[in-house]
């Protein structure tokens, strides 16, 4: 941590976080290397390949393409904060029972793309599902068991919501 | 080789009069970067020359969608998100909603900017081919003040444009004048998601009992910059939608086009494409009843 970088705070996974970098350093390093995050991976570094997504402000981005100073104020989701206090988030659930991860590497960018995509949209056309995720790739499942374990996860939330709102009655 | 982020400054101002102030006192020595899809790509690729940096991220004066009964304003800095999100701008203006959700990924679109998209100038560039066929006009700002371009005369070359370097894009204008078109918009890309076009063609046109009374055509890819086809236009102006008229359609085209061979594509190709496509156009505009 050097002293002559300007200090940059941003909320990351809830908790408020002050980094000493380089303005154009890549929020991907900051996570990576600063802040010891290292879910997002470093895939092609220039926005093609969606493994490095996480979530600034609410929408999804491509964490190799942020400067970290454009971070600064910004509420930041990586896949570290995807499950609370200790419970898996559905999604993750669903790609373990569906068998949406193989090798690992493009499974936190599509986590965090497809929390984007049903957060946005509960429940989502496998065509939707399609275009929420055009931009993570990869290269072992053939994608059609990711696609199947977002498609789960909607579903199981839309039978649990229903369920609260039947107990509820 | 990669980038070196020590290499580069990057300062946020934070507000629109500060970084105009900045750019009038020290013209073409800081570039302004907003979301970064493009200078961040050529960061880490090494090939970023700028080594000072202005960023326009987050300045609330340059992101917004402003209906009025006459037309829209939109800010240089509104996302491709925005853009497609924009219930009515989908309804008024559908061709540059839709090119705004065929832009990269969702990823790319939550950062993209209609101003970087066309400051950056590729020739390729999505939004080009919608703005050229809906009249847009484009405004640029500085301390001196604002003025209005239209768009069809901002680019002069490949990746040049007529702003001086104190200047910023401010927004894009455009009217609201063409429920009673027929518009069209196709992209042909290698696939579906995240390609950048081979050619990629839009078109408005009003026609009345057959006759094509307006034509506007805007081509990404035909040329150094995104451009109107005028002669193409001037082809088919005043002219039934018959054989005739677009064979001759299809040979203004083939004249006036100077695609090149690229990494994407071939000239040959992208000619034939684009000549395609005006006849797809024509022939969806010459139809009765209701359009798509």
């Amino acid at each position: 941590m050097s002293e002559s970088w300007p200090a940059i705070t941003m909320q990351v996974n809830g908790e408020n976080r002050t980094v000493r970098v380089p303005p154009m350093k890549r929020l991907l390093d900051v996570l990576r290397e600063d802040l010891h995050l290292t879910g997002a991976k470093e895939g092609c570094g220039e926005g093609e390949c969606g493994s490095c997504s996480v979530r600034m402000d609410g929408e999804l981005v491509n964490s190799c393409l942020v400067p970290a100073l454009q971070a600064e104020g910004a509420e930041i989701q990586t896949v570290e904060g995807l499950a609370s206090n200790g419970v898996l988030h559905p999604l993750q659930e669903s790609f373990l029972a569906c068998g949406g991860a193989q090798c690992g590497i493009c499974t936190p960018g599509m986590l965090m793309a497809a929390a984007q995509l049903i957060e946005r949209n509960p429940h989502p056309s496998m065509e939707e599902i399609r275009e929420g995720l055009a931009g993570n790739l990869c290269r072992c499942t053939g994608f059609m068991r990711i696609f199947e374990s977002v498609l789960e996860a909607a579903t199981q939330t839309g039978k649990s919501q229903a369920e609260q709102a039947h107990h509820a009655r | 080789m990669r980038g070196n982020c020590e290499a580069h400054e990057l300062i946020a101002p934070g507000s629109l009069p500060a970084v105009l102030e900045l750019l009038a006192a020290e013209p073409g020595v800081w570039t302004p970067i907003a979301g970064g899809t493009e200078i961040m790509v050529a960061h880490a690729a090494g090939r970023l020359i700028a080594s000072k940096l202005v960023s326009l991220w987050g300045i609330r004066d340059l992101r917004f969608i402003e209906m009025a009964d006459q037309g829209v304003a939109i800010g240089a800095g509104t996302t491709f998100i925005d853009l497609r999100r924009h219930a009515g701008l989908c309804e008024s203006w559908p061709l540059l909603a839709r090119a705004a959700s065929w832009i990269g990924s969702i990823a790319n679109q939550s950062r993209a900017t209609l101003g970087g998209n066309l400051v950056n100038g590729s020739p390729a560039a999505d939004s080009s081919p919608a703005l050229l066929v809906y009249d847009a006009e484009i405004e640029l700002i500085s301390v001196r003040g604002s003025r209005r371009v239209p768009y069809r005369a901002f680019h002069t070359g490949y990746k040049r444009n007529v702003l001086e370097k104190d200047e910023l894009v401010y927004a894009l204008h455009m009217p609201r004048r063409f429920s009673e078109h027929r518009q069209y918009l196709r992209k042909v890309g290698t696939r579906r998601a995240m390609a950048i076009s081979k050619v990629a063609l839009a078109g408005t046109a009003l026609v009345k009992h057959g006759t094509i009374h307006e034509i506007r055509l805007g081509a990404a890819s035909l040329a150094a910059f995104p451009t109107r086809l005028y002669e193409t236009e001037k082809a088919v102006l005043g002219k039934p939608v018959t054989r005739e008229t677009i064979a001759a359609a299809r040979e203004a085209l083939l004249a006036e086009a100077a695609p090149i061979d690229d990494i994407r594509s071939t000239a040959e190709y992208r000619k034939r494409v684009a000549a395609n496509l005006v006849e797809e156009f024509l022939l969806e505009a010459g139809r009765e009843g209701p359009q798509l």
